[in-house]
């Protein structure tokens, strides 16, 4: 395999950043701006679809796998992807094109440098789902920090300076620490590449406080309860496409971070934290669920959903089961769909109306039906309705945890019927009931982008939730070998 | 003596240094011709010592007075190219003021000899030679706008604290050579006796005084009303220049003499780079005026190259270089940001004059934007690589807290960094400034943006330059 795949997947996005760079942005060329943007984003995806089908479903060794020196006789840049990155790559690939074309309506002004924001934040997005280099996977885990500060900073709402700096500032103090951790790993090893750590384990003495320190970093990223707190006010300040890639992309590098490090490097420390990863996912499962039913504004009542449904991520990855952390993934791609679909949802009537309180909308049905026809998919699937995409993730992740733990298993379900209730009652109150707002009446239904947008996400979503082999397949043999790999050093350890 | 054309870097400058003079005082109106010749002299300087001395190891002269080694060396030709950098883009600024004249180059050209000696020092009098040559310099220097009253007040409160710090040093110096008979580094690391707690006593005095010249916590109260008092091209030297020095007698000072001390020093050293960490940031924040924040951001930064000369290994002394050499780039661009707010002969140096500087100067606040990114240690910008080595030479020293305390500070630094972007980007615009700047201001603010920029894609190199540098043996 000589053609460099994955780098060329990180670099691509960023090549057409510069080429925008030195694009003059004004009113008249606003069109050639977004297409050069779209093709970019566009031929990155159709890429990482080639990648997909050279992609050898019948092994868990790392693909692709490209190695330079970097810093001599310190790091390499090395990149790969086995069955677990790879899903997350698409995700991402899937996801930009989409979130370039929805900013149409939202973004008007400086629209090349969201641009080039969005593809700058893609190209560090694929980067931490290939880097099979600890540090490489720091620094554009860390680098995404710097456009979606600017994204939520310039292009957001009202608060959006609080906003920016809170999240800024949370996830970097959560960052610093795994930096730490970081750096002692190749202290105690000689080495942060990923592959050799695999091989050679790490120190049993020091895995529990380098787990906390990966831990810090991740439980702000997910988010975990009780550090959840910037996450709505991110997104609800955020702009559409922005919000979207907040919750379809950004939050999964911390999901992946976990499967990848710490139940791959710290198998005997992850045993010892899984009661308080369960504690603490059950509480966000519950408790956020029940914070969303309270919420007026639809983006906030998104995010805390978000936040709940990362809660089944992290039960779902520390079961250590095949279901779990199958489910775990699933979950993740799925959320990364239809948050993003509910997203752009409500970024649709905000265009139109300028409001994102769920009171002042209602009885909308009769006015744009594709919309709401639309609307109804995604919060089924967010509910985890049998058919759609979020149904295949939930339940395997309570298989796993039913295998694992009964109580905490049973706890979580309740939550599956928090998140029908809050999702069902949002949608009953913009969508159906009485039509009192009488604005509400010059509201247009979809156009032809939107409604390309909204279907785009709503296929997969069916389609994995009636036949979820395809992503199965791929993710099977890399968990079942990082699962008896586990198992295996814990037995050596313990 | 047949190893003098070892000093020929330092016998040339100092020679030019008395010509220009006499040429100053002999042609009228010569300001412009001397600040070109400083540039060219500096230039020569620097290659000569590249020529002559970068491939020597340790050899020393003068009855061991004076040490030539790649270290040495390295730091020489870092505060020439300084140097001449400040030199170069201070001449608008200068020109805006009226005080363009013939002293500015050749003071700065004395303050660099001055340096230079500092840096070739293996003896605790040619050290202070060279120590008290810079200082007078700088002293002139910072009341350089003599017609403001604040210029003037920096430059005394900068020479009464200074003497006092110089004071400090010289009884360490003293007491050092009363214990051990000596005053040359390598007799002194000979002659130690651990016992002698009068010796601790010594170091302390020293570190004391030179901890001021770097200005880190809690000898820094001077360095704000300085920085933001003097003229801006000479904080741009402030923030620069003397540090490089400075913090390269330190290295010297702690690991010649005193390595076997190390447990002695190593706790004061911790506790000066904590300290300066942790309140740079933290003073930071409230800060109105551009160039009181730069100070305590410089405070802060001199607390992280601090933290790589605690680590007591070649590594933490390579990290800690390196630091101050990317330090030295981000300043330098940072700086030359500072020059470029300029508006009907008026310099604007307070924050809000930032606000809304995205809208009407595109390039000039994504310049800045990188700067302070980097500024704040965000990868894959050069300031993240600059703490990256620092921490990493700290943490395979197993100092942890140090190392934790210092990335958490990091986080609180972040604050006043993003406070500065969020003006410039989140806010209503204001007038436009000029945009006819000199062309070497453009030339250092994007040559510096770009090295912090793709730093990442060659990081090897740096390293390679800097991991010769081996005091330890």
């Amino acid at each position: 395999m000589n053609f460099p795949i994955l780098s060329s997947l990180i670099l691509l996005p960023s090549v057409g950043a510069l080429f925008l760079f030195f694009t003059k942005s004004n009113k008249k060329n606003n069109f050639t701006v977004k297409y050069v943007a779209l093709f970019t984003s566009a031929a990155n995806f159709f890429l990482s679809i080639y990648l997909w089908i050279l992609f050898d479903q019948s092994t868990s060794e790392f693909q692709f796998v490209e190695q330079r020196v970097w810093i001599k006789d310190f790091i390499n840049y090395k990149v790969g992807v086995d069955g677990i990155s790879i899903l997350f790559i698409l995700l991402t690939t899937f996801i930009t094109p989409l979130c370039i074309i929805s900013v149409n309506n939202s973004i008007k002004e400086r629209l090349s440098e969201f641009l080039i924001a969005v593809l700058i934040m893609e190209s560090f997005m694929i980067g931490v789902f290939c880097s099979l280099d600890l540090v490489i996977f720091y620094l554009f885990f860390e680098a995404g920090l710097i456009p979606m500060f600017l994204i939520i900073g310039i292009w957001g709402g009202a608060r959006r300076v609080y906003s920016a700096f809170k999240f800024f500032l949370y996830t970097l103090l959560g960052s610093v620490l795994m930096l730490v951790a970081i750096i002692t790993i190749y202290w105690l090893n000689g080495t942060t590449d990923v592959i050799e750590l695999y091989k050679s384990g790490v120190d049993i003495k020091y895995q529990n406080l380098l787990w906390l320190a990966f831990f810090s970093s991740f439980a702000v990223k997910t988010p975990m309860w009780p550090v959840h707190t910037w996450l709505p006010d991110a997104h609800v300040e955020a702009p559409t496409a922005g919000s979207v890639l907040l919750a379809a992309i950004l939050l999964k590098m911390a999901g992946y971070g976990f499967i990848r490090f710490s139940l791959g490097l710290f198998p005997a420390a992850s045993e010892i934290f899984t009661p308080l990863i369960y504690i603490l996912s059950v509480i966000a499962i519950i408790f956020t669920s029940f914070i969303a039913l309270m919420q007026e504004d639809m983006k906030k009542l998104i995010a805390y959903s978000s936040v709940a449904h990362m809660g089944y991520v992290t039960l779902g990855i520390f079961t250590i089961q095949q279901q779990g952390i199958e489910g775990s993934i699933i979950q993740m791609i799925s959320h990364g769909l239809v948050s993003a679909a509910l997203f752009l949802c409500v970024g649709v009537v905000y265009d139109r109306m300028h409001s994102r309180l769920i009171n002042t909308y209602g009885g909308i049905v009769s006015i744009i039906p594709k919309y709401s026809i639309l609307f109804m998919i995604f919060t089924l699937a967010a509910l985890g309705l049998p058919g759609t995409s979020g149904f295949v993730g939930e339940f395997l992740i309570l298989m796993g945890a039913f295998k694992d733990n009964f109580l905490v298993a049973v706890i979580a379900s309740i939550g599956v019927i928090i998140g029908a209730a809050y999702m069902l009652w949002l949608y009953k109150r913009v969508v159906f009931g009485k039509l009192i707002n009488i604005d509400l009446k010059q509201m247009v239904d979809l156009n032809r982008s939107e409604l390309f947008i909204l279907s785009c996400l709503a296929i997969p979503t069916l389609f994995f939730g009636f036949y979820p082999d395809p992503l199965i397949n791929t993710i099977e043999v890399s968990i079942s070998d990082l699962i008896d790999q586990y198992n295996f050093e814990l037995a050596g350890k313990l | 003596m047949e190893n003098l054309q070892l000093l020929l870097p330092e016998i040339f400058l100092s020679l030019s240094i008395m010509f220009l003079l006499i040429l100053g005082v002999f042609k009228k109106n010569s300001s412009k011709l001397i600040q070109n010749l400083s540039l060219i002299i500096l230039i020569i300087t620097a290659v000569v010592t590249f020529n002559e001395t970068i491939g020597i190891s340790n050899t020393k002269l003068f009855n061991d007075s004076i040490i030539i080694d790649y270290f040495s060396s390295l730091m020489k030709i870092i505060t020439l190219l300084a140097a001449f950098l400040v030199l170069i883009i201070s001449s608008n600024y200068l020109k805006t003021f009226q005080i363009f004249k013939i002293e500015y180059p050749i003071l700065i050209l004395s303050s660099v000899l001055g340096m230079m000696i500092m840096i070739n020092s293996n003896d605790l009098i040619v050290f202070y030679m060279g120590l008290e040559l810079q200082s007078l310099a700088l002293y002139v220097l910072a009341t350089f706008n003599r017609d403001q009253i604040k210029s003037s007040e920096a430059g005394l409160k900068y020479f009464v604290l200074s003497a006092l710090s110089s004071g400090l040093l010289l009884y360490g110096c003293s007491l050092i050579y009363g214990f051990t008979g000596s005053t040359n580094f390598n007799v002194i690391a000979n002659q130690l006796n651990s016992n002698e707690y009068a010796l601790t006593f010594g170091i302390v005095f020293i570190l004391v005084g030179l901890s001021f010249k770097i200005s880190a916590v809690p000898f820094h109260m001077w360095a704000p009303d300085v920085y933001e008092g003097s003229p801006t091209s000479v904080t741009l030297f402030f923030t620069m220049v003397p540090k490089i020095a400075a913090l390269t007698v330190f290295i010297r000072f702690l690991y010649v003499p005193f390595l076997n001390l190390i447990d002695q020093w190593q706790m004061i050293l911790i506790f000066l780079s904590i300290a300066s960490m942790l309140f740079g940031a933290v003073a930071a924040i409230g800060q109105t005026n551009l160039k009181r924040l730069v100070a305590y951001s410089s405070i802060g930064h001199v607390g992280y190259a601090l933290a790589g000369v605690a680590a007591g290994s070649n590594d933490g002394i390579q990290s800690s270089v390196i630091y101050i050499t990317i330090y030295v780039i981000m300043n330098l661009g940072l700086f030359s940001c500072l020059l470029m707010l300029k508006r009907n002969n008026q310099y604007y140096e307070k924050i809000d004059d930032l606000s809304g500087l995205s809208k009407n100067h595109p390039m000039l606040s994504l310049s800045l934007l990188i700067i302070l990114f980097s500024l704040a240690g965000i990868p894959p910008l050069a300031g993240f690589f600059a703490k990256f080595y620092v921490f990493k030479a700290v943490i395979e020293q197993s100092m942890y807290f140090l190392a934790i305390v210092g990335l958490m500070s990091t986080v609180v630094a972040a604050f006043y960094y993003l406070r500065l972007i969020k003006i410039m980007y989140f806010d209503e615009q204001k007038e436009k400034y000029d945009t006819d700047h000199g062309f070497w201001l453009k030339f250092s603010l994007t040559a510096s943006t770009l090295l912090i920029l793709i730093y990442f894609i060659f990081p090897s190199q740096l390293i390679e330059v800097f991991s010769r540098i081996n005091i330890i043996q």
